[in-house]
């Protein structure tokens, strides 16, 4: 199952390669990441149909927020999940981003055991 | 003979002409015309031949010696006084020869032609003292008229001064005033400038706090996962290690490694955070530091673009950076300069936002850039953007202090002024270049 992972934060990638460690490891995940939400429409358009599954992405990034990224895979891509990760987790940004369609809305500092409970639901679907 | 009246009358009748000038009470009048009637009437007598003429002698001598005596004596006929000396010898003669004729009539007559010839002599004298005398008085006159006029000059110059030295006294008064006045507001203008710059830096302090927390809890949530996940490692190190799989323990191994450096990488970039916050607070501290400016200037657009992002959500941009890498550090006073790149940044962004809403056009993408590079023996730093650009006759007022095309209560106005005089205190220069609808570029020069 293919996860794209969408932060302005370079050192975001480290991390998530070390915390889904096992996961990777057994071949349940593979992980992709962007720094910016063009990259991540043009790393989605390479293949088509996208062989993502779930997009998870930061919403603060400079250019393309991750709201805007949002609107765009789901008017291309509805059928991949989008879940955002943001550190500012007031109710507007909330609620537009499940407006939009976002599957989840997970705030910063990351909880990484409902990240994975999350993608678990997903692997064990 | 008779020579006497008609000198008594002559004198008597300038001492009248003289008489009104010199003021001559009125009785004295009344006397000067008694003695004319009484010399007039001598006169008569004499030649009538009715009286002996030694009887009109003595009261033509008594009358003259009357007429010498008062002009001798009275201050009121001084003028007249030059006029009586030319007759004197005149008087004298034929007094003498009145005197001899009554005595001895005979012995006279033997002398007569030395009287006459002394009387030819007494009246050519008097008539030369008599033109003498009026040519004096013509002068004295036209003397007197002249110190008149000098008074009267005088005394105008007097008033004119007078009023001349009124006036400056009352225009130094009011320009002291004035000058007091003008000291006062310049002393409360001072005040109310160092306030306003207190006031200026907290505002951009104020607008720094957000981005602040937003960029030190990115580094802080760092540090907390990659400690987290380190622990996870070790464990699972212990796992591996007990399964014999060494390779396995070797990549944990590099991985803690890796961590550990972005734990201290993240640790230092909050520290980082909060010395600069601390730096910009601070008042009155001015010490020049070895800086590396694309440092700086990445900061602060960080800063700046997080700050506002997290004042107003609906806020979007792109920015770039293009940093010369062999950009050589300067000696500058990195909170000032600091000021200033959030400020040109912050109005950078505030540009292309307010073109963004005025929404005009749609594939509008908002883009601010950050260019630092070395150009002979300085170094700029082009903060562009790509709003509506400054109209002309905006561009000359725009450093200006106080002016602000903001609304009220949004901008002190002060941001640009205050910009500009940080790069001078510098040594360097800040300019300004725009187009309408392509965008604005401030270019700071910094000496190497």
């Amino acid at each position: 199952m293919k996860i794209l992972i969408v932060d302005d934060e370079k050192d975001v990638e480290v991390l998530f390669r070390q915390k889904f460690r096992k996961e990777i490891k057994k071949g349940e995940i593979s992980l992709e990441f962007a720094f910016s939400g063009a990259e991540a429409l043009d790393i989605l358009s390479s293949d088509n149909p996208p062989k993502f599954v779930y997009v998870f992405s930061d919403i603060n990034m400079p250019g393309m927020t991750g709201l805007e990224l949002l609107d765009k895979i789901k008017f291309k891509f509805p059928e991949i999940n989008v879940s955002m990760i943001s550190a500012y987790g007031d109710k507007e940004n909330y609620d537009k981003a499940i407006q939009s369609g976002a599957k989840e809305f997970f705030t910063k500092p990351i909880d990484f055991d409902s990240l994975k409970t999350e993608i678990n639901k997903l692997i064990n679907k | 003979m008779g020579l006497e009246n008609i000198i008594t009358i002559v004198l008597l009748y300038y001492l009248h002409r003289n008489a009104k000038a010199a003021n001559v009470p009125q009785e004295w009048k009344k006397y000067i015309k008694l003695g004319m009637f009484a010399a007039i009437g001598l006169l008569i007598l004499g030649s009538s031949g009715i009286f002996p003429s030694y009887f009109i002698s003595i009261f033509s001598i008594i009358l003259i010696s009357g007429v010498a005596y008062a002009v001798l004596n009275f201050k009121e006929f001084q003028n007249t006084k030059p006029l009586f000396f030319a007759v004197i010898p005149l008087i004298a003669i034929s007094v003498i020869g009145d005197l001899l004729e009554t005595v001895n009539k005979s012995w006279y007559k033997s002398v007569e032609t030395v009287f006459d010839v002394a009387s030819f002599f007494a009246f050519v004298w008097a008539i030369v003292m008599y033109f003498t005398y009026r040519k004096q008085k013509k002068l004295l006159e036209v003397e007197r008229r002249l110190a008149i006029e000098r008074e009267r000059e005088f005394e105008i110059t007097q008033k004119i001064k007078a009023q001349l030295e009124k006036d400056v006294a009352e225009r130094t008064e009011a320009l002291t005033h004035q000058k007091e006045e003008l000291e006062k507001t310049l002393s409360e203008l001072k005040s109310t400038q160092s306030q306003l710059i207190h006031a200026e830096k907290m505002a951009s302090l104020g607008e720094l706090t957000a981005g602040i927390a937003h960029e030190i809890q990115n580094p802080l949530n760092f540090v907390n996962n990659f400690s987290e996940v380190s622990t996870e490692l070790i464990e699972e190190m212990e796992e591996e290690l007990a399964k014999g799989d060494l390779e396995e323990v070797k990549a944990i191994f590099e991985d803690l490694k890796l961590n550990l450096e972005k734990i201290n990488h993240h640790g230092k970039r909050a520290d980082g955070i909060v010395k600069g916050m601390l730096q910009h607070s601070r008042n009155n501290q001015s010490q020049k530091e070895l800086t590396d400016i694309n440092a700086l200037a990445d900061e602060f657009l960080r800063l700046s673009y997080h700050g506002l992002r997290a004042k107003d959500k609906t806020f979007n941009a792109n920015f770039k950076s293009d940093f010369d890498s062999e950009l050589p550090k300067l000696e500058i006073v990195p909170q000032d300069l600091g000021r200033v790149f959030l400020n040109l940044i912050n109005n950078a962004f505030y540009a292309c936002a307010e073109r963004s809403k005025k929404g005009q056009d749609t594939d509008y993408k908002p883009e601010v850039n950050i260019k630092t590079l070395k150009t002979g023996n300085a170094i700029e730093v082009q903060i562009q953007d790509n709003g509506s650009g400054i109209p002309e006759e905006i561009q000359e007022k725009i450093f200006q202090p106080f002016f602000t095309t903001k609304p009220t209560g949004q901008g002190t106005g002060l941001g640009l002024s205050l910009s500009y005089d940080i790069v001078k205190a510098h040594g360097g220069n800040l300019k300004v270049e725009s187009r309408l609808g392509e965008g604005t570029i401030f270019i700071i020069t910094l000496p190497i």
